[in-house]
């Protein structure tokens, strides 16, 4: 047996509790006994069971009062109802209140046999299930979360201590840096993490469509809502709200906002019925609220309701460093999701990478190895499969005469400074070279 | 504690000889002299009119009890058909790593399913069955291998489907070289 299932049989008869332990210890179950509903539910407060095998009719309370009060302490335990005197309401009961099975003594052997194994298989469901959640939850807090630079180590650090306080944070930081992952990673931190990330792009939206967004609208409210529809707030019960582009929402939605932060709770439009929510808000700019709140931009009460932690997101410029991670990251993200190996990158094309200055941050960067990618030969990625590599031949903003000079010196340099050939191949002759060789200050090599 | 032998005490009436014939597997299997001989029990006391069957964790509670020695493992073997108030029907049962069990060879006979008598099938069941609730007195548990004798077996045709022997690792856990 892979792992010791444990068992508690509930029966106020002692041969069928001795009878049932000895059975099951043979099959290397860890098996423990309780007389009557009263001492199981105590036993159930310090010891978790996966099975209980309860019978239905005991004194005091009977296996149907236990078992409600089994699953109002543990929603997911397995209980297996046993009667002497099965009827069709009992039966309809017991599984309306949530048993995994209801079965007449006594039963055969295999019967029993095959109940315990299906209850074990739910079990091991159950366990799959939440090791499977406490996956995807860890894939959420790295994903795309990449780098090693002290400036990345410094988010993580506060991310870490943010999350498991339910305090509202403003992610700031340049367009492309990748505020939302931050607020991802803080709610999968967070205690709110099986509850849902509500996502809102406020900039995306006018004011009367994010209103209807963000509160819900009753049927009828304005012209084409024929149904109630749930708004953000509402949605995100027990989760959390990230609140994208925070900066651009209207004068109006600030005061509105204001208030649903204070109160935890709303009305939707064109209702009149107060809807509370526990959220957690998060939210994103990659404006200086600050000094929009000197301008007088952006609510002052508001800003530091919101401002109560405040995560700076590095751009990629600032944190050089990660490059090569990120770009490692970004060719095994999107080789995968083609199908392909991951293909090495040319040492010039990395270079070159490096050094740029990724105005649009690690949205860019992502862009670009995608790009290259797919327009590549599906072997290494190449400096031509960049769009960087057409900055060498982009018009210079150097001047005609710069221009002349370095046509005029790579052309001596060809020919080894041999007057007569180069003005040929000028098509200048020999005198005007002269002249250009001393206006430009031009001096064969020593 | 040192083990010194198995004990096979048939209750009721049996066909002559049949402990004998097992007896030597059984000492092969757990490397244990065996000694077989009659016991009396009036078995009308564990008699349950409503399901006409006979008590079996009541009777193996008086086997425990009343016939049981310290430094041996002793079954008691019983020619009725055995239940727990659970179950329709046992086999037989054992205290796990005590010093008791019983096995009933009742069940195990061809003609209660409607089949031709068959000594030979008989005698290899009620062998396994033996050396099967023997093996939970030495602590052995249900094994997983289809083809070992601590295998669950519900019904008589799983008993035929697995050997009269202990797996490797049943005989690892008992500390018998295999």
């Amino acid at each position: 047996m892979a792992k010791k299932i444990s068992i508690l049989i509930v029966d106020d008869e002692e041969s069928v509790r001795d009878s049932l332990y000895n059975w099951f210890i043979e099959d290397g179950y860890h098996v423990e006994c309780a007389e009557n509903a009263k001492t199981a539910l105590t036993m159930l407060q310090s010891e978790s069971y996966h099975i209980i095998l309860a019978d239905i009719k005991m004194p005091g309370m009977d296996g149907l009062e236990m078992l409600k009060r089994i699953k109002s302490l543990k929603s997911d335990a397995i209980v297996i109802i046993m009667t002497a005197f099965a009827t069709v309401d009992t039966a309809v009961q017991a599984l309306k209140d949530g048993a995994f099975d209801y079965v007449t003594k006594p039963f055969d052997p295999d019967d029993l046999s095959h109940l315990i194994r299906n209850a074990s298989k739910q079990i091991s469901l159950i366990e799959e299930n939440e090791i499977l959640k406490d996956k995807v939850i860890s894939l959420e807090n790295v994903e795309d979360m990449i780098g090693q630079s002290e400036a990345m180590q410094v988010v993580f650090r506060e991310i870490e201590s943010v999350a498991q306080s339910n305090a509202s944070v403003i992610i700031t930081g340049e367009s492309g840096t990748g505020k939302e992952l931050v607020a991802k990673a803080i709610h999968a931190n967070s205690p709110r993490k099986f509850f849902p990330m509500v996502s809102v792009h406020c900039g995306a939206l006018t004011e009367s469509l994010l209103e209807s967004e963000l509160f819900g609208h009753e049927k009828g409210a304005f012209t084409g809502a024929i149904y109630n529809r749930k708004g953000r707030f509402e949605m995100a019960d027990s989760g959390t709200i990230f609140l994208d582009e925070i900066a651009t929402i209207s004068p109006k939605m600030q005061v509105e906002l204001l208030r649903v932060l204070e109160t935890k709770s709303f009305v939707r439009v064109g209702g009149n019925k107060e809807i509370s929510s526990d959220f957690r808000v998060l939210c994103a700019t990659n404006r200086d609220l600050k000094s929009m709140v000197e301008k007088g931009l952006f609510r002052e009460d508001l800003f530091y309701r919101l401002n109560v932690v405040n995560i700076n997101v590095p751009p990629l410029r600032d944190r050089a460093e990660d490059i090569p991670l990120l770009i490692e990251y970004f060719i095994k993200k999107y080789c995968a999701s083609m199908n392909r190996p991951p293909i090495p990158i040319e040492p010039s094309a990395l270079q070159r990478m490096e050094s740029y200055a990724y105005p649009g941050n690690i949205r860019e960067l992502e862009n670009m190895i995608e790009r290259a990618i797919v327009v590549g030969n599906g072997k290494k990625i190449m400096l031509r499969d960049l769009p960087l590599a057409k900055e060498s031949v982009k018009p210079s903003f150097e001047s005609l005469d710069d221009l002349g000079k370095k046509h005029i010196l790579a052309i001596l340099t060809k020919y080894s400074w041999n007057i007569t050939v180069s003005a040929k191949a000028l098509k200048l002759d020999r005198v005007t070279l002269y002249n250009k060789i001393k206006k430009y200050g031009l001096t064969p090599p020593k | 504690m040192n083990l010194e032998k198995i004990n096979l005490i048939s209750f009721g009436y049996f066909e002559k000889g049949l402990l004998d014939k097992i007896a030597m597997d059984v000492e092969r299997e757990f490397l244990l002299p065996v000694r077989t001989r009659e016991g009396h029990l009036d078995l009308s006391q564990f008699f349950e009119p409503s399901r006409r069957q006979y008590d079996g964790f009541r009777l193996l509670k008086v086997v425990d009890a009343s016939f049981a020695e310290e430094n041996d493992k002793t079954l008691g073997i019983f020619n009725v058909d055995l239940y727990i108030p659970i179950l329709t029907y046992i086999f037989g049962q054992a205290y796990l790593n005590g010093r008791a069990g019983i096995a009933s060879i009742y069940r195990l006979r061809n003609e209660r399913y409607g089949i031709f008598k068959d000594e030979k099938i008989l005698i290899s069941r009620f062998r396994k069955e033996v050396i099967h609730e023997l093996g939970h007195t030495f602590g052995l548990i249900h094994c997983f291998d289809p083809s070992c004798v601590m295998r669950s077996s519900t019904y008589v045709e799983d008993i035929d489907q697995k050997n009269h022997q202990l797996c490797r690792k049943c005989r690892e856990q008992l500390g018998i070289q295999p």
